[in-house]
C-alpha cells in the first residue's frame, strides 16, 4: 500500500540564520528511513510521465521502487544506467519543471520528491560503496571532449562506456566547469564533483587541465593528433553588462567573477590567496539562479544587506522557486519591478550607491513575459558598496574564431543539427555553448545525446 | 606541475624564470600572456610572455616581485615546481602590414616589449626601440634589445645611464625630426603608455599598448579584465591584451587596478607570518 501522504517527506536543512554565514551545504539530505518513506509515495505508474520529463530519461519509478525496498545499490545502478552524475542532478536539477511536474501525485498534493531521492541514492552509494566504475574494453578510437562541465563530463563518460579513448581538455586548473567555478559549495560540495571526475578517470578518461582549446590547440590540431571526433562543451562565455554609467567602478563585479573568486578560488577561506571585496551592502542585478547564487555568496561573505534587484515581478523570475525561497529565508531582500539606471561612485572610484527606477509590467514582449516599463519620476538611490551584475553571458569567442567552418547564430552560439553535430564534420557540441546560459541537466542531456551521435558517426 | 628550469635575477626586484611547459612553448607568440598559480592556495596571476624556446619546450617570464604571488614565485628556485602554468592566452602582437615600428618599453615592461621587438624584426620591419628605466641599477636586457633593433635609445630618469629623460622625450624628438613610423607599440606602466599616446597623437601615428588589468580566469569567462576602449567594453583576455592606445580609458584602468591594494598589504603580512611559521617549524 502506497504512502498516501499529500506532502513530500521534508528534507532536513541547516537553519537559515546559521547557514547564511557559512559555506556548508544547505540541504542535509534524507536518512535511509526518510528515503524509504518518501519512496513509498510513488505509485509506480505503468506509463510514467516523470521519465518523459527527464532530459536524460532516468527510469524513475524503477529506481524508486528499489529505494522503497531498501535496495539502494540496485537503485543506484538503475539511475546510473542513464544518468552519469546523479549526485549533481539530484541537487541542482529544476525537478519542479521536469520530472516532478509530471508526477501524478502532484495533481492532488505534492509530487514525489524525485530529486531528493536521487540525491539520497547517489550520496548513499558514494558514502557506502563508491566503487570506481570498470574500464570498458577499448576500441582504440580517440575522441576529444572540450570542457569538463556537465555536458563534457556526461559525454566523456558515455563515450568511455562505449570503449572510446577519451581525452577531456579543461581550460581552468580544476575540472568541473560551472560545477566548480559557478555553483557554490553550499549547493553542490566540490568534493562531490571531484569524486565524479575521479570516476571518469577510472573509466580510462584522460582529464587534462590548463588546456585552453582555441589557443594552446585548435580543433583542427586535435584532428591532426588523431582524434576522430570532437565534442565542444565549452560552456557560457563572457558576462553581459547593462551599459549604464558606473559599471567600471571598483566594487562592480560580474556574477561570473564574483562566483569564480568565491567558489573556484575559495576566496571565502582564510588560506586562499585570491581576494574578494569585504562588502557591507550588495545589490545583485538579475533574477536567475546565478543571481541567487551571487546574493547568497555575498551574504555568506559577511554583507549586512543583500538585495536582489530585478526589473520584472517575482512571478517572472527565472530562478528556481526553491532558490528564491532559500535566498529569502537567509535574509536577502527582493527588490522586484526595479531597474538600475546608474552606479554612483565616490572620489576614489569606489561604488557608493546605485540609482534605480521603479517599473511596472506592460504588454507581453517577444518572450511572452510582460514587458517592464519605467514609472517616470520614481528614481531612488539604493545604498550599496558592491554591485554584482547577473545578466547572463554571451558565448566565448575562442573556439569559433579559431575553427574555420564552424557556424554560429547571431548571438555567437554554435549551430548544431538534430544529432548535435556542428557545421564542421566530426565536430559536435552541446550545453551552454549551443543554447546560451541554461541548466546543468540540459547540458548533461546534450552531452549524452552527442555521445550517442558520435558513436553512430564513428561506427559508420 | 610545471618545473622551473632556470632562474636569473635581472636586478634587485626583477627575476627571469624559464618554465617547462611544452604545450605553451609550442604556440606562444610575442604579445601573448600566461597565467600561473604558485600552489594549491595560489591566485591566478597573468604575466606577459617574455620569451619561449619551442625546441626545449620552455617559456620565459620576467616579473617584478611587487605583489604577494610574484614574491612567492620569486622565492622558488631552479628545479622547483609551480602548480599551474596555462597559455598562451590573448592575441599576439600584430606585425602584418607594419614596415617601420618604434617599440617603447618602460621598466619591467621592457621584458614584454622585447619579444614584440624581435617579432617585428623577424617579420622584416625596421625597428627602433626606446627603453626607459629609473636609473642605471635597474637596466635590463640591453644586449637583447641591441640585437633586436636597428636603433636602440636607452633612457634613464636620472641620467645615470644612456640619455637623460623619459621615453616620451626621445619619442617626441624622433617624431619631430621627421621619423616616420607605421606604428608605435608601448609597453610599461599605465602612465607611461598614456603619455606615449599623448606624444604620438598630434603626429597621427597609430599606437598600440599592452594592458594588464586584474584578471581571474583569463579565458573569457569572468569579465574582471574589462577595459573601456573607444567607449566600448572590451575584455583584455580575449580581445587584447593589445589595444589602440589612443582610445583606451587609462584613468579608469588605473583605478580598477587598485581594487585590492589594501588587501595585498594584508595578504603580504599573512604571507610573512606563514613564512615565519614555516621557518619556526623547520627549526623545531
Amino acid at each position: 500500500m502506497a504512502n498516501m501522504t499529500l506532502t513530500k517527506t521534508p528534507m532536513p536543512e541547516q537553519d537559515p540564520k546559521v547557514r547564511a554565514r557559512n559555506f556548508e551545504e544547505v540541504a542535509l539530505g534524507y536518512t535511509a528511513e526518510m528515503a524509504m518513506e518518501e519512496a513509498g509515495r510513488c505509485l509506480n505508474c505503468k506509463n510514467p510521465k516523470c521519465v518523459e520529463g527527464c532530459p536524460v530519461n532516468v527510469r524513475i519509478p524503477e529506481f524508486i521502487s528499489k529505494v522503497a525496498e531498501g535496495d539502494f545499490k540496485a537503485a543506484y545502478e538503475i539511475i546510473t544506467s542513464t544518468n552519469a552524475l546523479p549526485a549533481l542532478s539530484g541537487r541542482v536539477c529544476p525537478q519542479e519543471s521536469q520530472c516532478e511536474c509530471k508526477c501524478i501525485r502532484g495533481i492532488k498534493g505534492e509530487p514525489v520528491a524525485i530529486g531528493r531521492l536521487e540525491r539520497f541514492v547517489a550520496d548513499w552509494y558514494r558514502e557506502n560503496v563508491n566503487a570506481m566504475p570498470e574500464k570498458a574494453p577499448s576500441n582504440g578510437v580517440k575522441v576529444a571532449v572540450v570542457g569538463s562541465g556537465p555536458a563534457g563530463l556526461t559525454c566523456a563518460s558515455d563515450l568511455a562506456k562505449r570503449g572510446y579513448q577519451v581525452s577531456v581538455f579543461e581550460a581552468l586548473h580544476t575540472a568541473g566547469g560551472v560545477l566548480v567555478y559557478g555553483i557554490p559549495e553550499f549547493r553542490l560540495p566540490k568534493a562531490i564533483v571531484a569524486n565524479e571526475v575521479k570516476k571518469l578517470e577510472a573509466q580510462g578518461v584522460e582529464v587534462m587541465t590548463n588546456m585552453v582549446i582555441g589557443r594552446v590547440l585548435s580543433i583542427d590540431e586535435l584532428f591532426e593528433m588523431g582524434y576522430k571526433a570532437v565534442f565542444v562543451g565549452s560552456g557560457a562565455g563572457l558576462p553581459m553588462f547593462m551599459h549604464i554609467p558606473g559599471e567600471a567602478l571598483k566594487g562592480v563585479y560580474s556574477a561570473n567573477e564574483y562566483l569564480t573568486r568565491t567558489n573556484l578560488m575559495k576566496a571565502y577561506t582564510e588560506e586562499a590567496d585570491t581576494p574578494i571585496m569585504k562588502s557591507k551592502a550588495v545589490a545583485v542585478v538579475g533574477g536567475g539562479n546565478v543571481a541567487m547564487d551571487g546574493a547568497r555568496c555575498a551574504m555568506r561573505l559577511g554583507a549586512d544587506k543583500v538585495y536582489i534587484v530585478y526589473r520584472r515581478g517575482e512571478a517572472e523570475m527565472p530562478a528556481r522557486k526553491e532558490e528564491q525561497h532559500h535566498a529569502k529565508e537567509e535574509g536577502i531582500e527582493f527588490m522586484t519591478l526595479c531597474n538600475p539606471t546608474e552606479i554612483l561612485g565616490d572620489e576614489n572610484g569606489w561604488v557608493s550607491g546605485m540609482k534605480c527606477i521603479r517599473m511596472e509590467l506592460g504588454e507581453p514582449d517577444a518572450s511572452g513575459r510582460r514587458r517592464p516599463v519605467e514609472i517616470p519620476g520614481s528614481e531612488f538611490v539604493l545604498d550599496v558598496d558592491t554591485v554584482i551584475m547577473a545578466l547572463g553571458t554571451s558565448p566565448n569567442p575562442l573556439i569559433r574564431s579559431t575553427t574555420p567552418g564552424l557556424e554560429t547564430n547571431r548571438k555567437g552560439c554554435l549551430l548544431v543539427n538534430e544529432d548535435e553535430m556542428t557545421t564542421r564534420e566530426g565536430v559536435f557540441a552541446g550545453g551552454d555553448a549551443v543554447t546560451g546560459a541554461a541548466t546543468v541537466i540540459l547540458a548533461m542531456g546534450a552531452g549524452k545525446k552527442a555521445a550517442a551521435a558520435i558513436d553512430a558517426y564513428l561506427s559508420k | 606541475m610545471y618545473k622551473i628550469v632556470r632562474k636569473k635575477e635581472l636586478n634587485d626586484a626583477v627575476t627571469l624564470m624559464e618554465i617547462e611547459a611544452p604545450f605553451v612553448a609550442k604556440k606562444a607568440r610575442a604579445g601573448q600572456f600566461i597565467i600561473f598559480r604558485v600552489d594549491e592556495q595560489g591566485e591566478r596571476v597573468p604575466l606577459t610572455i617574455a620569451g619561449y624556446d619551442r625546441e626545449k619546450g620552455t617559456v620565459s617570464i620576467i616579473f617584478q616581485k611587487v605583489g604577494f604571488s610574484t614574491r612567492a614565485l620569486g622565492e622558488l628556485n631552479e628545479g622547483d615546481f609551480i602548480q599551474d602554468f596555462v597559455g598562451p592566452l590573448g592575441k599576439p602582437t600584430e606585425t602584418e602590414g607594419v614596415k617601420r615600428v618604434c617599440v617603447v618599453g618602460g621598466g619591467v615592461g621592457c621584458a614584454i616589449a622585447l619579444p614584440s621587438a624581435v617579432a617585428f624584426k623577424e617579420a622584416g620591419c625596421e625597428v627602433d626601440v626606446i627603453v626607459g628605466f629609473r636609473n642605471k641599477d635597474i637596466v635590463i636586457l640591453e644586449d637583447e634589445f641591441k640585437a633586436a633593433s636597428d636603433n636602440l635609445y636607452l633612457m634613464t630618469d636620472d641620467g645615470s645611464y644612456g640619455e637623460h629623460g623619459f621615453v616620451t622625450v626621445k619619442l617626441q624628438q624622433l617624431l619631430e625630426a621627421g621619423k616616420q613610423y607605421d606604428e608605435v607599440l608601448a609597453i610599461g606602466p599605465i602612465p607611461m603608455m598614456k603619455f606615449v599616446c599623448k606624444t604620438t597623437e598630434p603626429f597621427g601615428v597609430k599606437t598600440m599598448v599592452s594592458l594588464n588589468p586584474i584578471m581571474v580566469d583569463g579565458t573569457g569567462m569572468c569579465g574582471g579584465c574589462r577595459v573601456t576602449v573607444g567607449g566600448e567594453t572590451k575584455f583584455a583576455c580575449v580581445d587584447g591584451p593589445e589595444f589602440d592606445g589612443h582610445k583606451v580609458d587609462y584613468d579608469e584602468l588605473m583605478k580598477r587596478n587598485s581594487v585590492y591594494r589594501d588587501r595585498e598589504a594584508e595578504v603580504a603580512e599573512k604571507h610573512t607570518c606563514r613564512m615565519e611559521a614555516m621557518g619556526k617549524a623547520l627549526i623545531k
